[in-house]
């Protein structure tokens, strides 16, 4: 095995970007985001790819657009508030349905909000990132490692539904430094574009890559044919990590690095006698329904814990339809959750019944 | 099994807390453990406040966040403040005393008094305070082998510094001789 490294979450997903064969990088400067587009500054030239710091984040995500519908892995990464100036063009590409990553570190907000930080973009990430009937395929992870693994598995499904896949992390994710493998180079699953526009030298009918319906019975057609993709990637690609969950009576749902620190908190109140057990999405979209229903069989009680004022928690009761009560517990703004603040909500929850 | 080691480092930015972190993180790596080592940032580039949380461990770690250190490296007062009372219970602190004047009145707590800045400046080696309290930290809590932390070291300077590698090992033993 090759060996392990220290990177931080930011320059990790740069260089596993570039080993999938992104060679192209448009993006715009925010704080905690910036390490990886220094990295990807530093290193696009070195191997004859494109790093293009644009005027805007309007600008980069329709370069992007642009490089995508070219057939190249392209991609973008910014923070919260370049993420919502970005929301059109994610529309658009979606319109298009064209793959390529997008990077969200999240930051505390609204508005400039703060530098630290959160998970308060879910409804956006997974809800209502632009205009339109559209879903992102969103990944969440929760270590460095899966920092890099991560980018592999958003392109090879972005292209396998066509769909632009975001990474979901955070200020804490991308900021923080764990030994990480990095992967060999080669190792890349890609899919024939047809659909590219990428000359057609007069021997094929030209592409056109576009958005525009302007018969709404096309539009609707189109968009329905796009959403059988959507439940077929609804069916086959929900992914989440159980912990201690098989016998668990308060089962916690986490993801990201509010994962990291209720997997602690778990692990505590075992240790206490409280069976508590962890369910963290690794697709956040699509959500893990059938992990939640499963656990519903012998949980008594769900508690979603999220570095937001509540948000997931709304996909954890959707999912149990009623079927068992629902907790959530948050800090926001930049503020982390402590291990010992989970285990009080797993103990009240614990004595209410 | 070992003893878990969550150490904050804490102090103005340009004392090299960072630094000093990833080669405690690094050493942790070398034996095969579990780290994780997460700043605290500000907007500034340079000259504000700085500290970072370590965590080495023989289990995954949860948070990176260290809340209550069983080791501290405080460089400076607004740092010591801070940190001092989050030590926990039979934690070690190590605090710079050319930069900090005030002594802890904790009894439960192993405090040690280490002139870190003036000690470099005499020995010539400018800035490296941080790593002659890393040296004395090691002193005390031995949370690696020696070779773990001598090869640290080596990760964390690139090639192209080399000559600070020597610097920075006697900057480590004058910490061991503390």
């Amino acid at each position: 095995m090759a060996e392990k490294v220290l990177m931080k979450g930011n320059e990790a997903l740069a260089e596993a970007a570039i080993c999938a064969g992104c060679h192209h990088f448009f993006g715009y400067p925010i704080t905690p985001q910036t390490e990886l587009a220094a990295y990807m500054a530093k290193k696009m030239p070195k191997i004859g790819g494109t790093y293009l710091q644009a005027e805007s984040e309007l600008a980069s995500i329709n370069m992007v657009l642009g490089a995508a519908a070219a057939g190249v892995r392209a991609m973008t990464s910014t923070s919260s508030p370049g993420l919502s100036l970005m929301t059109e063009g994610i529309s658009y590409m979606a319109g298009c349905d064209l793959p390529a990553l997008i990077v969200n570190v999240q930051r505390g907000g609204p508005g400039l909000g703060g530098i630290q930080p959160s998970q308060a973009d879910y409804y956006q990430a997974t809800k209502a990132t632009g205009h339109g009937d559209f879903q992102l395929i969103v990944l969440a992870p929760s270590t460095v490692q899966e920092m890099v693994d991560m980018v592999f598995l958003a392109f090879e499904l972005g292209e396998k539904y066509r769909m632009p896949a975001m990474l979901f992390s955070d200020g804490l994710l991308g900021q923080m430094m764990e030994p990480v493998v990095l992967p060999e180079p080669g190792d890349i699953k890609t899919v024939e574009k047809p659909w590219a526009v990428t000359g057609h030298g007069g021997k094929r009918k030209h592409n056109i890559v576009n958005s525009l319906y302007l018969e709404p019975n096309l539009l609707e057609d189109t968009v329905r044919a796009r959403y059988e993709r959507y439940a077929e990637a609804q069916r086959t690609e929900q992914r989440c990590e159980e912990f201690m969950v098989d016998d668990a009576e308060i089962v916690l749902v986490a993801y990201g690095a509010s994962s990291r620190i209720c997997r602690s908190a778990v692990t505590t109140a075992r240790q206490q006698g409280i069976k508590a057990g962890l369910i963290r999405p690794i697709t956040v979209w699509p959500f893990p329904n059938d992990a939640i229903q499963k656990a519903a069989s012998h949980a008594k009680a769900f508690l979603s814990v999220e570095m937001s004022m509540g948000q997931m928690v709304d996909d954890v009761r959707l999912a149990l339809n009623g079927a068992r009560p629902t907790y959530f517990y948050g800090r926001t703004g930049g503020m982390i959750p402590s291990p010992a603040e989970v285990l009080e909500e797993i103990k009240k929850i614990q004595e209410g019944k | 099994m070992r003893e878990d080691l969550n150490l904050v480092l804490a102090g103005f930015g340009g004392q090299g807390l960072l630094f000093a972190g990833k080669v405690t993180a690094y050493a942790g790596l070398m034996e095969g453990r579990e780290i994780s080592w997460l700043p605290s940032y500000g907007p500034e580039m340079r000259g504000g406040t700085a500290n970072c949380s370590v965590c080495v461990s023989d289990e995954p770690i949860g948070s990176p966040l260290v809340l209550e250190p069983n080791a501290l490296i405080a460089m400076n007062l607004p740092s010591y403040d801070k940190f001092i009372d989050t030590v926990k219970p039979g934690g070690v602190a190590l605090v710079d005393s050319t930069m900090v004047e005030k002594k802890s009145e904790r009894t439960d707590i192993k405090a040690f008094y280490v002139p870190a800045t003036r000690l470099a400046d005499e020995a010539g080696l400018k800035g490296l305070a941080n790593i002659i309290l890393l040296g004395k930290l090691w002193k005390e809590m031995g949370f690696c082998s020696p070779e773990a932390l001598q090869k640290g070291l080596e990760k964390c300077i690139p090639a192209s510094k080399a000559a600070m590698l020597e610097l920075n090992r006697k900057a480590l033993q004058i910490g061991m001789d503390q």
